[in-house]
């Protein structure tokens, strides 16, 4: 018999279910993610740092493990919750069971989990701290839950950042360096820059300008990664240093630090958006892209517009949720991809000086790979 | 991009009579596209010639032509009507095929319409599959090496190239007919000589086989401005090489990394943009070797499927729905996704559930078809079931089948594998048969292991090792007891009450109560399309055993409909159409109705249909679960067949107040003791008849009741096993076939009812309403053939061309004192026989019959809406008062034929009896009875000759209508000829005919004639002994060649007047509306 596990909320709810991966206790925030395949990229993305992560896909563990589907070393995520953990797995990619590899990496994970009352709960209730783990008393959980810090003004992502520089050499013929600053990236986004012959410099988040300068980079990349971006002044304060004189590209806790340097400010979504199933408009040819995103925090561009935010009209989300253009210190920006499910900025560029992010995942792993063209822009805007 | 302003008039083509392949999902389609087009203010033009579609009730179009899907009678209905644009994406490959050759007329340039949804170079390019692997190929997709052939030897070339295993496609063949896997020279040869001639350019296609890889299936969206999405992504349990009609299939996919999903999903949207589907919905299908993740495309269909209704079900998101705004200008984006109300159609449903659909078959009734499954579709039905795991869902489909399976095994039906010794068991497993399901459950519990058993089947590893977790946890349960935990863990596993009674040995009663009291209790969770990530607006259910149960409050009264579960031949589509009825008036009536049903094809199971929808199994536990969970003031079991009929008396039994007719009337109209008893007590005529339980005294009892005899038995619906027996010989060898035959013998329990057969009798069809006091005849049907051909196989008139005066108020008199004495609150069936003005009742069903929606068509009367209010408690006056039951009556004929399914079995007979055949009906509508035939049979898809040869051979008793049908015949000009007997009774009525050979006695004998395209009709009726197997060649032979052939002496002659008619009379299209607004 597997032993008994549980999770309770910050709020002091409890959710039943069996110990399936490493005993003891996992503390963090509690969100959901929707996609259907990809657990192991999920668990394995260092933007999930501090979370306990429900998976809303009821079988998880299905085709096993793969050492290429990792997005960094190790499992990120503080704990995992799910519906069914498959040991047995299927294909010929896997190269073990799922079950075992959180084990053996000490992940506490939890299965026979009703997922879908707890992803309801996290919706009504937005994403909160909460704890789990084995054996261990609804008290003692309720206790360390209360006592979580919760995301806002976490600083995780100088915990899961590289503390040393290193190079990843470019893949075929070599055609530009690109320093990367690393709030905790994810081995995908390392893979397409290198596939387009770019030499990549990791640099830890406390990179300085003067750091990054100094490597006559032909772009500067700004990484995913966990927590809330507001506490990431060393990375934002970097960063304007560098604005206007190297080519900017950011993904998702990199576009939010753009978004900062540029003057703005970062909220809290209620729950966030973790999933692959997302469409997000291109502002400039009104194509709408099926996106994988992860992030409890977004830009709020209307911080620097003049005009205020107009009460929405219609049911569905509509451009004119998002300021045409705002003015900031490097100049007007413009928003250029927008969520459709709730109308929040998804993507911006400069207008004079080149630099452009999105908040969602164009490398996918996991998700759609329909987005990959903006690393393309990545390369033009270099002119290597 | 908004609606487009320069359509105003838009045309769609439904998919016509129910067939194997194309079934009820093209009614969903259809009815969702002509009310969402409606509602955006477009003139909607439908065409369909199946009444018992939804689509097809006069307020879901603004002219709604119930006529023949030919390319001639469209391209009328064009000319009257001058649409702006043409849908043909919606009704199957029916619809595309009249579109192409429309095109290819030039009708659509002619009249200046516009394709929409899918252009003719978009339709060429997918279904043409030489053309279909070049633009794969161009598009840097990998298809399955292959080549055409047009002789045997070229065929062997190419064999010699790829290597065995190879498959074989005729070209130009529908719906896999004719294609076939061969793993040898023996095999290839047969598959390519039959290929050749079935196909009508003679030509094949011989392909690399990947039968084993993966079967998957991407359904994929795309609109004008290219945007794309993937609705629903479904993985085939059962490899490839067997049609994923056929296949139990599983969304989403299961057993692919993010990486293989992700590459798929970015080609089958290639698919679609290769080919040029530039707004619509498209099934892509793939397949994946398993041991290196190889992937090619197999093929695309460029419209909404039978995959796409599946699709739209399990997700929530309704394709069709979306693919007809999607078709009139919108984008994705612009449209709302329904169940949120707040976020747009450009999304990919995600699913935090398993959905199982698991095919149904109908083998038995056609006992000279081996039940293998291969590349051809044969499955007449499907059941789909929505779990919160696999295991959970595969059980609950494996119920929903309701073929007398509780599950996964652990219920009586197992007896079927545990009975296999080991080595044929490990066989079995082997081969795809519906059956193997259950004996990869035996062979685990047996000790294999899931690697070998996966080997063995080519299934999957993931999902043996998941029904490896049923039957562990069954052997669990089986040395445990009833405890709050063992409940719990079952009940999360999917097992019925009726497996753990028969684990525990306990009711289902016990168990139920016991569960009850441990407060193990059906929770119901909500499809919503997004895994809980946002709120959703419609009550769309399915029960799970889990923490929170998400059953919206309610403030209005509840009403729960009972559907009919998944299609099979006798109950299909005619019961759904009552059920959403049922729903839609007493809607109206101011209830919440609640519909609960497990057919995904069905208008019944679209989330608009009732203010609440659960997909749930049809038994007893889970109707109950429902019943709890709503507590409604009344359950319908009238409308939706046997299905619900059956679960009348347990769910009375547990408190359930069943709406109308009670349970116990139904079950003395079902009884034959009790149903005799009563007609005895009214003075009613029965057929001499008695019942017997053992063959011994059916021996007995036909030597009182008289030869010939009609033997069946009892409640089966649809006449299985039923049969006119004429000698003491075929009863004894009838009876060795049913008291031999074990895996019969749940049907063979119940009592063998023998009734003496009347022969030469006019078969007649009432349905009416009685609502205490007043009877309400829904109408009249006569037969065209003679009672002993099943009423759901034979041709229908009303209003009755021949029945006399006298013999029609008898009928009417005996409906009223049967609906009376039945206290029947709603429908009743009651079929007649009628010889002179001699009036027998052959059978009373107190419930919506087959016929209803075609009555309801032909006189305008919406009957099973007013029986739902009868059933609640409204009279027929009250009815009347309110308005909605307009005055009857109809200034024209119509007429119903049946479609029956030979040439996907063309090994057997294809002779009309008492046992239903036939998968589905259309309509003809005219002012004479012989267009409305005519109309009927070119519905039907008989293409009837206007001149040439008719070969007639008939029975003895046949021979003195035969003469009258040869006669009209001579007239129209037709040459004569005929086997020696009937040219010989011919020639003495003074008719000639020329004599052709014995079956088999000469050169010149009527197969090698019908070969030889020198026969152009064939009319032959059965006898038996040895003239039943000559007719058998003869049939067989115009059936390979596509000559129309009549098995019964009425059918010929409503033939021979429905010619008289010409065929220029079958080209006058009408509306339904302007036909019932001409009464
Ligand atoms: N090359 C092949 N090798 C083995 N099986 C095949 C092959 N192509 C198709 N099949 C099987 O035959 C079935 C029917 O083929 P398909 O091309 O989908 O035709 P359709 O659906 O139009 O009848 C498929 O579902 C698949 O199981
Ligand atoms: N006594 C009889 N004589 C001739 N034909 C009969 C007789 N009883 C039944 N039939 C024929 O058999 C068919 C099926 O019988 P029925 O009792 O209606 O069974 P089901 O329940 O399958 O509809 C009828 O439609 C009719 O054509
Ligand atoms: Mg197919
Ligand atoms: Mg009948």
């Amino acid at each position: 018999m597997k032993a008994g596990g549980l999770l309770v909320t910050a709020e002091g709810d409890a959710f039943a279910g069996v110990s399936v991966g490493a005993e003891g206790m996992a503390v963090g925030e509690v969100v959901f993610n929707t996609t259907m395949t990809g657990y192991q990229e999920v668990i394995s993305d260092p933007s999930y740092a501090g979370q306990l992560v429900v998976m809303t896909m009821p079988h998880i563990g299905n085709y096993g493990v793969a050492e290429a589907d990792m997005q960094s070393p190790a499992p990120a995520a503080a704990g995992l919750l799910v519906r069914s953990l498959t040991n047995s797995p299927t294909g010929w990619r896997s190269e073990g069971s799922y079950g075992e590899f959180l084990a053996a990496h000490g992940l506490v994970t939890l299965a026979e989990i009703d997922t879908r009352r707890l992803t309801r709960y996290i919706r009504s209730k937005g994403a909160m701290p909460a704890a789990m783990g084995s054996d261990l008393s609804e008290s003692d959980l309720r206790e360390a839950a209360a006592a979580a810090p919760p995301m806002t003004g976490l600083d995780l992502a100088s915990v899961v950042s590289t503390k040393e520089p290193y190079r990843v050499e470019a893949v075929g013929e070599r055609r530009g360096l690109v320093a990367a600053i690393d709030l905790g990236i994810k081995r995908d986004i390392l893979a397409h820059l290198t596939r387009l012959g770019l030499e990549v410099v990791v640099l830890p988040s406390s990179a300085s300008s003067e750091q990054i300068l100094s490597l006559e980079p032909d772009g500067l990349f700004l990484s995913n990664g966990p927590g809330d971006p507001e506490p990431l002044h060393e990375a934002s304060n970097a960063l304007r240093g560098v604005l206007g004189k190297v080519p900017v590209f950011g993904i998702c806790l990199g576009h939010q630090v753009l978004g900062l340097a540029l003057g703005a400010r970062t909220f809290k979504l209620p729950f966030g958006h973790h999933g692959g199933n997302h469409p997000v408009r291109r502002l400039g040819d009104g194509r709408v892209e099926i996106t994988s995103q992860n992030h409890g925090f977004a830009v709020d561009l209307w911080s620097l517009a003049s005009s205020n935010r107009p009460a929405s009209s219609g049911s569905l989300a509509s451009a004119d949720m998002l300021p045409e253009r705002v003015e900031t210190d490097f100049g007007p920006v413009e928003p250029t991809h927008q969520n459709l499910n709730d109308g929040s900025l998804e993507g911006l560029r400069c207008l004079e000086v080149p630099a452009y992010s999105v908040q969602y995942h164009p490398e996918a792993a996991p998700g759609p790979h329909e987005a990959s063209a903006l690393f393309d822009r990545f390369l033009e805007l270099m002119e290597v | 991009m908004p609606l487009r302003d320069d359509l105003r008039t838009v045309l769609l083509i439904g998919s016509g009579p129910i067939v194997i392949g194309q079934a009820c999902e093209f009614d969903y389609s259809g009815t969702q596209a002509a009310k969402v087009l409606r509602r955006q203010g477009l003139r909607v033009v439908l065409v369909n010639s199946n009444p018992a579609t939804i689509m097809t009730d006069p307020e879901f179009a603004d002219a709604t032509y119930i006529e023949p899907i030919t390319p001639e009678v469209v391209a009328g209905i064009i000319e009257r009507e001058r649409p702006d644009a043409l849908l043909p994406t919606l009704g199957g490959q029916t619809a595309l095929n009249v579109t192409t050759a429309l095109h290819r007329l030039g009708v659509l340039d002619r009249f200046e319409v516009e394709l929409i949804g899918a252009d003719v170079e978009a339709i060429e390019r997918a279904e043409n599959r030489g053309r279909f692997k070049q633009v794969m190929e161009d598009a840097g997709l990998a298809v399955p090496r292959a080549g055409y052939a047009r002789s045997a030897a070229e065929a062997r070339r190419i064999a010699a190239e790829l290597g065995y295993p190879l498959m074989i496609r005729p070209s130009y063949i529908l719906g896999g007919g004719g294609t076939g896997i061969a793993a040898n020279p023996d095999e290839f040869n047969d598959l390519v000589d039959r290929g050749l001639t079935t196909s009508p350019i003679g030509e094949v296609l011989v392909e690399e086989s990947v039968a084993g890889w993966k079967e998957f299936e991407l359904e994929v969206m795309r609109d004008r401005a290219d945007n794309a999405v993937i609705v629903c992504s479904i993985e085939n349990l059962d490899p490839m090489g067997v049609h994923t009609g056929d296949s139990i299939t599983v969304a989403p996919i299961q057993t692919l990394s993010d990486r293989e999903y992700q590459e798929m999903r970015t080609e089958g949207i290639e698919v679609l943009r290769a080919i040029g589907v530039e707004t619509g919905g498209s099934n892509v299908q793939f397949a994946v070797d398993p041991a290196s993740g190889r992937r090619v495309v197999i093929e695309m269909n460029p419209r909404v499927s039978r995959s796409s209704a599946l699709a739209s079900k399990a997700t929530g998101f309704p394709i069709a729905k979306i693919a007809a705004l999607l078709a009139v200008g919108y984008t994705l984006d612009e449209i709302p996704n329904d169940i949120t109300g707040a976020t747009p159609a450009s999304f990919e449903p995600a699913l935090d559930y398993v959905v199982v659909k698991v095919p149904r078959f109908d083998f038995a009734k056609f006992p000279n078809v081996p039940n293998v499954l291969g590349t051809s579709m044969r499955s007449v039905g499907e059941a789909m079931a929505i779990g919160r795991t696999f295991p959970e869902a595969l059980q609950k489909a494996l119920r929903s089948l309701e073929n007398g399976r509780f599950g996964l095994n652990a219920d009586p039906g197992e007896v079927a594998a545990t009975g296999l010794s080991d080595e044929d068991l490990w066989r079995a497993i082997g081969l795809p048969t519906p059956a193997r399901i259950f004996q990869v459950g035996e062979a685990l519990r047996r000790g294999q292991s899931v690697d070998a058993v996966a080997a063995q089947s080519a299934i999957d590893p993931w999902f043996i090792s998941e029904i490896d977790g049923i039957v562990k946890l069954r052997e669990e349960l089986e040395a445990g007891v009833p405890t709050r935990i063992t409940l719990k863990a079952a009940k999360r596993a999917g097992f019925s009450d009726r497996q753990l009674g028969y684990l525990w040995g306990l009711t289902d009663e016990e168990v139920r109560s016991r569960r009850l009291q441990e407060g193990v209790i059906t929770t119901f969770k909500t499809v919503d399309t997004c895994a809980a990530e946002f709120a959703a607006q419609t009550p769309y259910l399915y029960g799970t055993y889990e923490e929170e149960d998400e059953v919206p409050p309610a403030d209005r009264p509840r009403v729960v409909v009972l559907g009919s579960g998944p299609n099979r031949i006798g109950q299909g589509i005619e019961f759904d159409y009552c059920c959403v009825h049922a729903a839609f008036a007493l809607a109206e009536a101011g209830y919440e109705t609640v519909m609960v049903n497990c057919n995904p094809e069905t208008v019944s199971t679209d989330y608009d249909t009732s203010q609440r929808l659960y997909f749930e199994p049809l038994t007893t536990e889970d109707v109950l679960a429902v019943v709890a969970a709503e507590k409604p003031e009344a359950v319908i079991v009238q409308l939706g067949g046997q299905t619900p009929l059956n679960l009348a008396r347990p769910l009375e039994a547990a408190g359930v107040r069943i709406a109308g007719t009670t349970p116990a009337s139904i079950e003395m109209a079902e009884d034959r003791r009790q149903f005799s008893a009563l007609c005895r007590r009214l003075g009613l005529n029965l057929p001499p008849h008695d019942v017997a339980s053992s063959a011994a005294e059916a021996e007995e009892v036909v030597d009182r009741v008289g030869l010939p005899v009609l033997v069946r038995p009892s409640f089966v619906l649809g006449g299985r096993k039923m049969r006119v027996i004429y000698s003491y010989d075929e009863l004894a060898s009838y009876l060795h076939d049913l008291y031999g035959d074990p895996a019969e013998a749940e049907t063979t329990k119940g009592p063998l009812l023998i009734d003496r057969f009347l022969e030469a009798a006019i078969e007649v069809d009432v349905d009416a309403i009685f609502d205490g006091a007043e009877l309400l005849v829904g109408g009249i049907m006569e037969h065209v053939e003679e009672a002993g051909v099943h009423s759901g196989d034979s041709a229908c008139v009303t209003p009755p061309p021949t029945l006399s005066e006298a013999a029609s108020k008898q009928i009417v008199l005996a409906t009223e004192e049967l609906a009376r004495a039945l206290e029947v609150r709603g429908l009743i069936n009651i079929q007649f026989a009628v010889k002179g003005d001699e009036v027998f009742v052959l059978e009373a069903n107190p419930r919506a019959s087959r016929t209803v929606p075609f009555i309801s068509k032909a006189t305008g009367v919406p009957l099973a809406k007013l029986a739902a209010r009868v059933m609640m408690g409204a009279t027929i006056e009250d009815l009347r008062g309110e308005g909605i039951l307009p005055p009857a009556g109809s200034g024209f004929v119509s007429v119903k034929e049946a479609v029956l399914p030979w040439d996907r079995f063309p090994e057997e007979d294809t002779v009309l009896g008492p046992e239903m055949r036939s998968t589905g009906e259309v309509m003809g509508i005219a002012s004479d009875v012989g267009v409305a035939y005519a109309k009927a049979l070119l519905a039907a898809g008989h293409v009837l000759p206007s001149e040439g040869t008719v070969f007639m051979s008939l029975a003895d008793r046949d021979k003195p209508v035969g003469l009258a049908a040869a006669q009209a015949f001579a007239i129209l000009g037709f040459k004569l000829v005929a086997t020696p007997g009937t040219a010989r009774f011919l020639s003495h009525h003074a008719i000639e005919a020329e004599v052709v050979d014995k079956v088999g006695e000469g050169p010149d004998d009527a197969p090698s004639r019908i070969e030889a395209g020198r026969v152009q009709l064939v009319i032959n009726t059965p006898r038996g002994g040895r003239a039943r197997s000559d007719g058998r060649l003869i049939r067989r032979a115009a059936h390979r060649h596509g000559v129309p052939c009549v098995t019964t002496v009425q059918g010929a002659l409503a033939v021979a007047r429905s010619l008289r008619s010409g065929p220029a009379a079958t080209l006058r299209p009408q509306s339904l509306q302007e036909w019932q607004s001409s009464t």
